[in-house]
């Protein structure tokens, strides 16, 4: 057995860190319920952990995601994941090959070429000199893009990085002197013994040139072990400990684990698996449009995270979704915000004496119609609405036609679960009486809390679906009216809902429609999200006038949207008081009304 | 030769600069794109707070009008240039008018209620403005609704368009108060059986005799005053309207039916004032109206030497604040063409 007391700082850190990670997965894990324990056992033996594998080594390795959205930051990424995984793999195979023992102690791969000086005669020796300079190559050049990066942050497509905290600096500082220190103690062995590869034996030899290697070669061993060791300890509280999480992330997302109502471990999965990389700055419009920071994901997670008071981070979001879009981990952000919001905000505090007084008639018919109040605060949409459902000679009741009681998102989306499920309760009461089998809404908003949370036992259909099957089926015949139209996705009903394709599919058959740089996953939130009540009204102008100038660019006849809140927002936006120019902002299903005259 | 002056704009504030300014020796030269002079006030049956026809005050402003003043109606200008301190006004015929300063009285535009979706203006049938309501006691005819019957309750909804961030205009258009009440109390002259209710978010009574019209409407008109502003209105089967609106005096939320809702539209600046502001590079101020060099003592000067601003075209105001500042700028611009030495006040 080689032993030297260098070797102990990495040691002692590897141990700390695995006690550490272990207990922090035992917690993870044994907080969640019997029932959801067993859906992870069931994972491991089934065929899906193939996939999971898969998934782990394409993306906590080799950082797929992220090389979609940069391949130079895909590159810098993977080359200390797959690159440090290369090593340790390489490092064991060699260390073991040369020892001819299976066994051997677990630093001895990490410092092989201190303790093996004669490193010939084993298989594939010179091959593995090679190699394993080569691997410490890889992952200097992405250390050296890690460091350019910090300076020219626009050459890996991001316009801002984020800010650390002292623990990630340390961490960080830990981590970048790790190879090259490898590479030094490394070379200054070569020096001596010529036991080293490409690089570290020509490197070796310019040191030996210059310097005392013999003397500088011990202390160069325990400085890498030491840089090891302070990284270690500093992982589980830095950011770096996305590393050991995101594959249980991706085990447990696979085994069906969701943050739903509560802050659960796999909340708590999910907040670590964040590795502050950045990716979502730029995405968020509330961020570029006033430079306020904390609430982007990298910040707010972190707060969560460490438990940090203050309710900017978490108040001051449109809950717009974009973000979660470019997550290269794939963090459900959203879900994590509306539980924290809950915990702070959710106590019962409106009475809804209205609710009593309100007549609780149902009317029987095949369809609901549920305008929803931002629609009555947009009457065309209404009334077109009406018109439709006429010349489609459907049988239909206007739920909310007089007295209308809000389906409960608004509230819900700040997080007054209780107060939200009073009025759903209301509503649901009065959709079930009504004997339909389908309830169509114009709001996207009031359709996703009745998808989601509802649990009703009838279809649901935003009108966007249900106009497009009525032309679809002949009931409804458009003229093409041939004018050119952009398709603005509302964030609840694109990518809240994941409803794109047949608001397009009803578009292209009454106008021509321009293509767009953002749209779908990555359309631009109107600014106006009821969710975020920090943002005052110039903010949420300044952000409505970004997306209207993208939105127009092609000088488009009409804008058209789908939700009557963002319809809204655009009218006052696209003037050529605001954006320079003047287009028609009008809802789907008006366009229609007006095809099908 | 005497000096000339081009008026560009034949409302209120046009003709009565072009009375005095003619009076006072200058060759004018007035313009207006619609084929009558008299602007908005051609629309109004009576004014505030006296009641008194709009015609009469019309009548007051085009004896001012002599001879000698050169009209050109049914005009638009296309261009303006300037060369050594004197102005070249082409119009859409490109014939050239010489002058040594204008006046811009282009005045304001209605508000476009179709803005306030939530209102229904021109979705609903019984959904109409102020101007629309003059124009029905201009006619003589009954007062009814879309479907031809006499309305049994009225709503006056103040403040559309104006004090409004979510439109875009922040200012109060001043003169919308107190014609809701003026009308009101007319609606119940013309119609005794007719209740009339005014939302409000706060009654601006500031003018000689307003505060005692709107007591009068109180008091022996019996008009309604309900303190806040309206969410939405719905149309009903018979094509009433159904109104939200919250009574923030007594703290509850307030649902009632009306024949007839009537918006009291604000100003904006008009499409004409937006142009000549382009064309002559005029400054103009956040609420996009024309700006003047000082607010409180150069209230008819503009960034541009030799041009003159008079009336709504810099913001808005009654027509009787309007024919004082047609007046006033009037005595401007003959100062500076006479080169008055109280003219020196003037720094640009």
């Amino acid at each position: 057995m080689s032993y030297n007391p260098f070797v102990l700082p990495f040691s002692i850190g590897l141990v700390i860190v695995i006690i550490l990670i272990l207990w922090k997965y035992f917690r993870w894990v044994f907080s969640h319920e019997k029932a959801e324990q067993k859906k992870i056992v069931k994972l491991i033996f089934s065929f899906k952990i193939f996939s999971v594998i898969k998934e782990i080594f394409m993306e906590v390795l080799l950082h797929r995601r992220i090389f979609k959205i940069n391949p130079v930051l895909g590159y810098m990424h993977s080359s200390f994941a797959f690159g440090w995984f290369l090593l340790i793999l390489g490092g064991t195979v060699e260390s073991k090959l040369h020892s001819h023992h299976a066994f051997n102690m677990f630093y001895e791969p990490i410092f092989f070429k201190f303790f093996s000086h004669n490193i010939n005669g084993f298989p594939f020796a010179n091959g593995f000199k090679f190699l394993m300079d080569l691997i410490l190559l890889y992952i200097l050049s992405g250390l050296v893009l890690a460091m350019v990066k910090r300076l020219y942050k626009r050459m890996f497509g991001m316009k801002k990085t984020t800010k650390l905290r002292l623990v990630d600096k340390l961490a960080l500082t830990s981590l970048w002197c790790i190879f090259p220190l490898r590479l030094l103690a490394e070379s200054l062995t070569s020096a001596q013994y010529h036991n080293g590869g490409f690089l570290t034996d020509n490197f070796g030899n310019i040191l030996a040139a210059i310097l005392p290697v013999n003397q500088l070669e011990y202390p160069a061993w325990w400085a890498y072990s030491i840089a090891l060791g302070v990284f270690f300890v500093m992982l589980p509280y830095s950011r770096y400990m996305h590393i050991p999480t995101e594959m249980v992330l991706i085990i447990l997302r696979k085994a069906g684990f969701k943050t739903e109502k509560k802050y659960t471990g796999f909340s708590r999965v999910e907040v670590q698996s964040c590795s502050r990389c950045g990716v979502c700055l730029d995405a968020c419009q509330v961020y570029s449009a006033t430079q306020r920071n904390k609430m982007l994901p990298a910040y707010f997670l972190q707060s969560v995270r460490f438990n940090k008071k203050g309710k900017q981070g978490l108040t001051d979001c449109l809950m717009c979704g974009r973000c979660q879009e470019v997550c290269p981990v794939g963090i459900g952000v959203n879900a994590i915000r509306r539980v924290k919001r809950n915990e702070v905000f959710d106590e019962k505090g409106a009475e809804f004496e209205y609710l009593k007084d309100s007549d609780s008639k149902t009317k029987k018919a095949d369809v609901i119609y549920f305008a929803g109040c931002m629609t009555h605060l947009t009457p065309t949409i209404k009334k077109s609405m009406v018109n439709l459902f006429q010349k489609a000679d459907v049988n239909y009741w206007f739920m909310d036609e007089d007295a209308s009681v809000c389906c409960g998102r608004p509230l819900q989306v700040l997080g007054k679960e209780k107060d939200a499920n009073i009025l759903a309760d209301k509503n649901r009461e009065l959709i079930n009486n009504s004997g339909a089998t389908l309830l169509v809404t114009s709001c996207p908003i009031c359709y996703k809390i009745f998808k989601e949370e509802y649990n009703l036992n009838i279809k649901i259909q935003h009108h966007t679906e249900y106009l497009n099957e009525l032309v679809n089926s002949g009931k409804l015949k458009p003229v093409n009216l041939n004018f050119s139209a952009v398709y603005h996705d509302p964030c609840d009903l694109g990518r809240g809902s994941g409803i794109y394709s047949q608001p397009r599919e009803l578009l292209s058959k009454i106008s021509i429609t321009n293509k767009l740089e953002n749209e779908k996953e990555m359309a631009l939130c109107c600014g106006s999200s009821l969710a975020n009540l920090p943002a005052g009204f110039d903010d949420k102008e300044l952000m409505a006038i970004k997306a209207a100038e993208e939105l127009c660019k092609s000088n488009p006849d009409y804008l058209i949207t789908a939700c009557p809140l963002c319809k809204k927002t655009f009218v006052q936006a696209c003037n050529e008081r605001k954006i320079g120019k003047n287009v028609k902002v009008k809802d789907i299903a008006e366009m229609l009304a007006e095809a099908v005259m | 030769m005497s000096k000339s002056v081009i008026v560009i704009g034949g409302g209120i504030a046009g003709m009565e600069a072009s009375a005095y300014l003619s009076a006072m020796g200058f060759n004018v030269t007035l313009f207006e794109k619609d084929e009558k002079l008299g602007g908005h006030l051609l629309n109004w049956e009576r004014l505030f707070p006296t009641k008194r026809l709009g015609s009469e005050v019309l009548t007051f402003l085009k004896k001012g009008m002599d001879d000698k003043i050169k009209v050109h109606t049914n005009t638009n200008i296309t261009k303006i240039n300037s060369e050594n301190g004197k102005y070249f006004v082409t119009n859409h015929n490109n014939e050239i008018f010489e002058a040594d300063a204008l006046l811009i009285t282009t005045g304001y535009d209605l508000f476009d209620a179709r803005r306030k979706e939530e209102y229904g203006y021109g979705i609903y049938d019984n959904v109409i403005t102020s101007a629309e309501l003059e124009t029905m006691f201009l006619s003589g005819k009954p007062i009814v609704n879309k479907q031809g019957k006499v309305p049994k309750r009225i709503g006056f909804v103040h403040c559309v368009g104006s004090r409004d961030r979510k439109v875009g205009n922040v200012y109060c258009s001043k003169v919308c108060c107190v014609t809701a009440v003026k009308q009101a109390t007319e609606i119940r002259e013309h119609l005794p059986d007719c209740e009339t209710y005014c939302f409000y978010m706060d009654l601006r009574m500031y003018g000689a005799k307003f505060e005692e019209l709107y007591n009068e409407a109180q008091e022996k008109y019996g008009v309604t005053f309900i303190r806040g502003r309206l969410s939405e209105a719905n149309e009903t089967i018979d094509g009433s309207l159904l109104v939200k609106v919250e009574d923030t005096l007594v703290g509850r939320p307030l649902k009632m039916t009306v024949d007839l809702l009537v918006l009291m539209v604000g100003f904006e600046p008009s499409k004409g004032t937006k142009d000549i502001a382009r064309i002559l590079n005029l400054s103009t101020n956040s609420n996009g109206f024309i700006e003047v060099v000082d607010e409180h003592t150069l209230t008819n000067v503009t960034n541009q030497k030799g041009v003159f601003v008079a009336g709504t075209t810099t913001s808005p105001r009654t027509i009787t604040n309007t024919i004082y500042d047609a007046r006033a700028a009037a005595a401007e611009i003959a100062c500076y063409l006479n080169l008055y030495t109280i003219e020196s006040r003037v720094k640009n």
